[in-house]
């Protein structure tokens, strides 16, 4: 009763009016008898819209955990053929020879790695520049439009990049840039052999513009979660603006380095535009003007070749590691983001 | 918030009072703050003077903290700018490098604010070693003197390696402060710098405060009225970006000039 009359006076305008009457049976007919249905005993006082609506979606997220585990299993079983007959020959050896049916996953492993090392080598330092400019030094009108961009890199479909490394980059390396490194170094086993152009170098470069946006944007992130009022003690010890960054760097250490290793996942999985400009062949060189081959290239050329159940189980092998390294990787970087910006909240 | 007829009244009658023994340090003149279009602090006008501690009080929002951060120009790195000028011994401040006069204007913020990424001991000298200051043997008395000032020293000797942020609140905050007069300022703006801690840390903060006028200038931005009258020489009541009234302390808390003043002080508003 009481309650009734409090709501009746914060609600002054139903006072007297017709949806005073409707307001006050409402809250008549509640007090009543509660039912007890079958429906009330499973739910407690739960609104039954609600728990629907919470166990639904519940369920979607389950589903994403489940079909990553799926997928893993899938590959395992498939690929306990490859396992069975080559066991860890399969990851110490270099002969892929599809023919004979001796598959031994090396030179796509050195690769996979090199290549996408090589990548972070080229966009580590340009990325980070990207996201202490904009994240330190950018001026509002200026940041907002130029994070866009790098982020838009990230947006374009990597068959053209696949392209454009086909009809501007391989060119380019093959008549002024390769040839102008073996020229100055004639003797460095990194630039050895003919510079056809498709190779290693062309990869890694491909790979440090494709990764580029990941590196620069989620280090801006990190950048900004470190709080201001770690540049404000800096500016006021008389720092200058480098030093202040300096400062800003060195709070944001983990999460750089996971913003970096993130940029690694990509590489690593990177297929299209890889295997577009690597040359695919799988030979160990130290030289970055040879041809490669990547595991992801792998899988994308000789999956509709292969015949023989041998031939299937060793390339679901392959992709069974890829899967392996790319979600360490980034459950890794994404841990290492993850402890600079809570270490703030 | 009350609003009242007084808020206008013009500043030419809150002159700064003149204090016997004491050589002026910062003059602010005609003073005024905007971020953007807002104008944030409007004509204030001010003396500072040398070995005193100034007491700014006033509701939130009323520009306190703008005109501490108008000393040392840090309001420059969020955007801000003023017209007027501020005098620190006899040389304009916007002719000074501003990283020149952070070196000599000190400033303790509301929230600790050590670098966490250092050892308390780097904490201290963080200021010197950014300028250039590489004597080792140097620093480390540096350390030790400046964490005796601001009475640190015998709760952190045998830590000093430990992370910066490792310590309490109350410690972090007087480690900042050792940071703070590591760099031998001649003045220190503290930004409410007790807001943040326990009555105990409070009191050993407003100690040592008494200790540090004995070597700077201070001015102290505070929330606290008690604290104000505790502390400071003379205070300066700001209200909705004015000087409203300025006078030793012991004259503002007994008997202000303007009904404005008293209102706030007794607590009727803000």
């Amino acid at each position: 009763m009481e309650r009734r009359l409090v709501l009746n006076k914060t609600a002054g305008d139903f006072a007297g009016s017709r949806s005073e009457y409707k307001l006050q049976n409402f809250f008549k007919k509640s007090k009543g008898k509660k039912r007890v249905t079958f429906l009330t005993k499973i739910l407690g006082n739960k609104n039954i819209g609600d728990l629907i609506f919470e166990r639904l979606t519940l369920l979607f997220a389950m589903l994403v955990f489940f079909l990553v585990v799926l997928m893993g299993w899938e590959m395992y079983s498939n690929s306990t053929l490859s396992i069975k007959t080559f066991g860890l020959k399969f990851l110490i050896t270099s002969t892929w020879d599809p023919v004979a049916e001796v598959f031994g996953a090396l030179p796509v492993i050195y690769g996979t790695f090199v290549s996408s090392l090589l990548a972070l080598l080229i966009a580590f330092p340009l990325g980070i520049g990207v996201a202490v400019f904009l994240a330190e030094l950018a001026p509002g009108w200026l940041e907002k439009p130029l994070s866009f961009l790098t982020e838009l890199l990230a947006g374009i479909p990597s068959v053209i990049y696949g392209l454009w490394g086909i009809f501007v980059l391989v060119p380019w390396l093959r008549d002024s840039v390769e040839p102008f490194f073996q020229n100055k170094f004639p003797n460095s086993p990194l630039f050895q052999g003919a510079p056809y152009g498709f190779g290693m170098l062309a990869a890694a470069i491909i790979l440090s513009i494709m990764v580029l946006p990941i590196i620069s944007s989620i280090s801006r992130d990190v950048l900004k979660s470190v709080p201001n009022t770690q540049r404000e003690a800096a500016y006021a010890l008389g720092a200058t603006k480098w030093e202040v960054t300096k400062v800003v760097l060195s709070n944001a250490k983990s999460g750089l380095l996971g913003a970096t290793m993130l940029g690694l996942g990509r590489a690593i999985g990177e297929t299209m535009a890889v295997t577009m400009v690597i040359g695919n062949r799988p030979e160990i060189s130290a030289s970055l003007l040879n041809p490669s081959y990547t595991m992801a290239s792998v899988l994308a050329n000789e999956f509709t070749e292969a015949t023989s159940d041998l031939y299937i189980s060793a390339l679901i092998e392959l992709a069974l590691i890829l899967f392996i390294i790319t979600i360490m990787v980034n459950i890794l970087a994404r841990l290492l983001v993850w402890s600079t910006e809570r270490k703030w909240k | 918030m009350v609003v009242n007829e007084q808020v206008n009244i013009t500043t030419e009658k809150t002159k700064s009072p003149h204090i016997a023994g004491s050589s002026l340090k910062i003059s602010v003149k005609e003073l005024s703050v905007f971020f953007g279009k807002t104008k944030v602090l409007s004509d204030i006008n001010i003396n500072i003077f040398e070995r005193k501690v100034l007491a700014i009080i006033g509701p939130s929002g009323c520009g306190k903290s703008t005109f501490l951060r108008s000393l040392n120009r840090m309001n420059e790195e969020v955007g801000g700018n003023f017209t007027g000028k501020i005098i620190f011994d006899d040389e304009d401040i916007m002719k000074l490098d501003p990283v020149y006069l952070r070196r000599r204007i000190g400033m303790v913020f509301q929230k600790p604010n050590p670098f966490p990424t250092m050892s308390i001991a780097n904490n201290v000298v963080a200021g010197l070693r950014m300028n250039g200051f590489r004597d080792k043997k140097k620093l480390k008395e540096i350390v030790e003197t400046s964490l005796r000032q601001a009475a640190l020293w015998d709760e952190v000797k045998d830590i000093l390696h430990e992370s910066g942020a490792n310590i309490s609140g109350g410690q972090q905050q007087r480690l900042c402060i050792a940071r703070t007069i590591a760099m031998q300022p001649e003045v220190i703006l503290m930004d409410e710098p007790a807001s943040a801690l326990d009555p105990i840390s409070t009191a050993k903060i407003e100690e040592l405060i008494f200790e540090l006028k004995k070597k700077y200038t201070i001015i102290i931005v505070t929330h606290n009225m008690q604290q104000a009258s505790r502390v400071s020489d003379y205070t300066a009541f700001f209200y909705m970006g004015k000087l409203i009234e300025m006078d030793k302390t012991i004259k503002i808390f007994t008997d202000p000039e303007l009904k404005q003043t008293e209102d706030y002080i007794s607590g009727r508003f803000g």
